[in-house]
């Protein structure tokens, strides 16, 4: 368990207040280390990327994924976890 | 680290255009079950199965959450049963141990009720295709393919001969589903040995004690992606199925080297298909029609199809360390909504779909026909496809529905990913003479190439 797992965690839907704080906040209780975030608008849809280390042992991918999936819920936007090495094999060689 | 542009294109590809992973399959061989108790047999195949593929299943839905790719099948393959029931006078017993092994390790399919008489038959080989009609009708999750052919041995018409009537008779046990039976019951010549796809999976004897396979799809990527090169000359729409093909590669050698690394199985290849479902958006014909052509089956379709699936290879080769099994682009009818529109309309006949056949991955696929079709009849047809694969040195095959009691315009609906036939019509004139000949159709002059 040493290997550094990444995550991208998308999120995408409508704008609104309090997006980043609850999710980071969600990412802070799995002890989840953000590396990299980046948030843009595309055709009037709100979307952002955070690219995450989910190594800790206090991060099961399932309950984290599930988490957010719910906060996601709450906030009406989309959130998916995904382990960063399909978008790694799809676009780097 | 990854551009944003990258992973919201790679999110398009999987929630608007159907990017997905259709099977990993897990090759396993059964030849170490073989006994002359077939009580035993039945005992070893299901024990073998069930603690070999045990995690299957979990492991698939584990990479699918993960990396968030849907993988649409997990599948078994297994020796061709005929190898393994030499000894033993009933081989549907085998039938029967391979669906419930199927049914506790919660696959969707398990292939291999197989035998390979592109020469001759064994008396083993010969039970066993007379018991397809009764192992298909009194299974869930069996399929089940023969090879009547190949470019070195040439095409045994007997065997052809006996695969037109089983798979009338396999109609017929099977006739309150349409002749469901037939959808798992595929004709080959040049059979690969490591295919993933079904409903011609099997695990060759010369594949080793297991192997994860992957088999990938993504006709819909293509199709968006030719999208941007609408009017352009051809180099730039072979060049971009390539750049496109790569990319889907890419994610089913992933997704295969993480199943075989979990599983604890040596990786065996990645299948490189363009495999439609009857979604919309996720049809082979779409890119045909993409490329130009009003409807596919017109003339162009044969170009169009060739050029598509050269490119596919050619993409994906490059991204997989090993490629195998069928690769090209798949044209089941039932399961292609652009070709069961293009079949209704009339312009996409059983003739063009042969042409089609010559320069795309397998061959006459997933095809309803009239429940009266004489057997000598599907079996000239199988005829002919095998004579394409052997001449040309390809995999080809006949995977036809005598759907009882249908005619010509009626449809036929199978359900999930097997889709929807439109019943077709096949010449009236009368092959049964040809067929009655028997015997061996010499393997051609370039099969002798030491």
């Amino acid at each position: 368990m040493n290997e550094q797992k990444k995550a991208v965690i998308s999120i995408l839907g409508a704008d609104r207040k309090g997006i980043i704080a609850q999710v980071t906040r969600i990412l802070y209780d799995y002890d989840v280390n953000i590396l990299d975030i980046s948030q843009t608008i595309v055709s009037g849809l709100f979307s952002m990327i955070l690219i995450a280390d989910i190594s800790s042992e206090h991060c099961p991918f399932e309950a984290l994924k599930n988490s957010l999936a719910e906060e996601g819920q709450r906030l009406n936007v989309q959130i998916r976890v995904q382990r960063s090495e399909i978008f790694e094999a799809m676009h780097q060689i | 680290m990854i551009h944003t542009s990258e992973i919201l294109e790679t999110l398009r590809m999987i929630d608007h255009q159907k990017l997905d992973v259709r099977t990993i399959t897990m090759g396993i061989s059964l030849l170490s079950c073989v006994t002359d108790d077939e009580h035993v047999l039945a005992v070893r195949v299901y024990d073998m199965i069930a603690r070999r593929a045990e995690r299957l299943v979990e492991v698939g839905r584990a990479i699918e959450s993960e990396f968030g790719i849907p993988i649409v099948n997990k599948r078994i393959s297994v020796t061709p049963a005929a190898l393994i029931t030499g000894a033993i006078r009933n081989p549907v017993i085998v039938a029967r141990a391979l669906d419930r092994a199927a049914d506790t390790t919660g696959v969707d399919f398990i292939g291999g009720y197989s035998a390979l008489v592109q020469k001759d038959m064994t008396q083993a080989d010969e039970r066993l295709i007379r018991s397809i009609p009764e192992a298909l009708a009194t299974t869930r999750f069996l399929c089940s393919s023969i090879n009547v052919g190949s470019t070195r041995s040439g095409i045994n018409m007997n065997a052809v001969r006996l695969m037109g009537e089983v798979i009338l008779q396999t109609a017929e046990r099977t006739a309150e589903q349409s002749g469901l039976g037939c959808a798992k019951l595929v004709v080959f010549c040049n059979a690969v040995e490591d295919n993933p796809f079904m409903a011609g999976a099997f695990h060759g004897p010369g594949e080793g004690d297991c192997a994860v396979s992957v088999g990938v799809s993504g006709p819909g990527v293509v199709k968006a992606a030719l999208e941007h090169v609408k009017d352009k000359p051809f180099d730039e729409v072979a060049e971009t199925v390539k750049r496109t093909a790569f990319h889907i590669t890419r994610v089913g050698q992933l997704v295969a080297l993480e199943a075989s690394r979990r599983l604890d199985a040596p990786f065996g290849i990645v299948d490189l298909s363009l495999a439609p479902t009857p979604a919309v958006g996720d049809s082979v014909a779409a890119i045909l029609e993409e490329m130009g052509l009003e409807t596919c089956g017109t003339h162009g379709t044969t170009a169009a199809l060739a050029l598509l699936n050269d490119a596919v290879k050619k993409g994906g080769v490059m991204a997989s360390s090993h490629v195998g099994g069928l690769s090209g682009a798949f044209i089941p009818l039932s399961e292609d909504i652009g070709m069961i529109r293009a079949a209704e309309k009339g312009t996409l006949c059983l003739d063009k779909l042969e042409a089609m056949t010559c320069v795309c991955s397998v061959g006459l696929d997933m095809i309803a026909i009239p429940g009266d079709t004489p057997a000598e009849t599907i079996a000239a047809i199988i005829a002919d496809e095998a004579a394409i694969g052997m001449v040309n040195n390809k995999t080809t095959a006949v995977r036809v529905i005598p759907a009882p009691g249908t005619k010509v315009g009626d449809s036929v609906e199978f359900g999930g990913l097997l889709g929807r036939a439109p019943v077709i019509p096949v010449h009236k004139e009368s092959a049964e003479a040809f067929i009655r000949r028997g015997g061996r159709i010499p393997a051609p002059l370039h099969s002798l190439k030491n």
